[in-house]
């Protein structure tokens, strides 16, 4: 099986960052344009995703208007010793979206745990929330619940499409 | 939407299958057919429902910098400081937080160095101070919307 070059590898990169085409078989179609074998792409692809370049071929989906408009970002203040502990026991919590750890700035921002949780309603969202950190014994920490109330169109943002940097 | 577009996108937000003929085994995996399956995607894109479809790149493996910012904006001035950040390319996802810190977004620049310059710009021009909280680890990251 003949590998791609370098080049073709550049350019497979640049076509995919456009999409996946919507083709019985995507691959062959990317291959053809490539000038590259079907089994060489595929396997590119399959090597990037393992590599964590991509974490899956998916979609990204307007999910306020799809009805999820409750969008809360729970943000709570957690000793140092314990933050990666309990960032990793809440990011397996099904229904938190995003769970990352950054600075506090103190004294104007004491929070250091940041989870994204998404739903339709906003007082079910509160409710899940409020049990789910008594369930983990949690409620005695600092914490806020920063519902979002409206989101800004942006002119031209690069990123705008990419859910990972998104905190809402 | 019907109950096939419903059961399509929570099984595509799981990931395509990396298969020669992914809309093969999809279409057996949802009962239906492959040609309806893609049809079904371009009309979704084609709506607005949705806004990609491809592989989801970890766009900081691709390089380029990353902060969640916030600012406090006097509530006089929140249009006025909303429709500067919109006009900057590096600035996403803004949003209005019920919070003192009530604006909050993200800025994207090609390094570390050009998200602090960005960040004093926002500064001088707004004349409010800049919450910078890049992100130190990443616990989880999956978003997931069950239709």
């Amino acid at each position: 099986m003949s590998l791609l070059t370098q080049q073709q590898r550049l350019q497979l990169c640049r076509l995919l960052e456009e999409g996946l085409p919507l083709a019985p078989r995507p691959y062959l179609l990317l291959a053809q344009q490539l000038g590259a074998e079907e089994q060489a792409v595929l396997a590119q692809v399959q090597s990037w995703q393992d590599e964590g370049l991509f974490r899956r071929v998916g979609l990204v989906l307007r999910h306020r208007g799809l009805g999820f408009a409750a969008n809360a970002m729970l943000v709570l203040d957690v000793p140092d010793a314990l933050v990666d502990e309990l960032g990793d026991r809440l990011g397996k919590v099904d229904g938190i979206n995003l769970c990352y750890r950054r600075p506090r700035r103190l004294p104007q921002w004491p929070y250091n745990l940041f989870c994204m949780i998404h739903g339709r309603q906003r007082e079910q969202v509160s409710a899940w929330i409020e049990a789910l950190l008594r369930r983990e014994g949690l409620a005695q920490l600092p914490h806020r619940l920063l519902f979002s109330t409206r989101a800004f169109k942006q002119c031209g943002g690069r990123y705008a499409a990419a859910p990972e940097v998104a905190h809402g | 939407m019907d109950d096939l577009d419903r059961r399509l996108l929570n099984r595509l937000q799981h990931g395509l299958p990396l298969v020669r003929e992914p809309w093969v085994a999809l279409a057996a995996e949802l009962d239906s057919d492959e040609a309806v399956l893609r049809q079904r995607v371009q009309a979704l894109l084609d709506d607005g429902t949705l806004t990609r479809f491809g592989p989801m790149f970890d766009i900081e493996r691709l390089g380029g910098a990353f902060t969640l910012a916030a600012l406090r904006v006097p509530e006089e001035r929140f249009e006025e400081v909303a429709e500067l950040l919109a006009c900057m390319p590096e600035v996403a996802h803004n949003y209005r937080r019920e919070h003192v810190w009530n604006m909050w977004f993200v800025l994207g620049c090609a390094s570390y160095a050009e998200i602090e310059g960005c960040i004093g710009l926002i500064e001088v021009a707004t004349g409010l101070r800049v919450l910078n909280l890049p992100k130190e680890e990443t616990y989880h990251v999956g978003l997931h919307f069950p239709l």
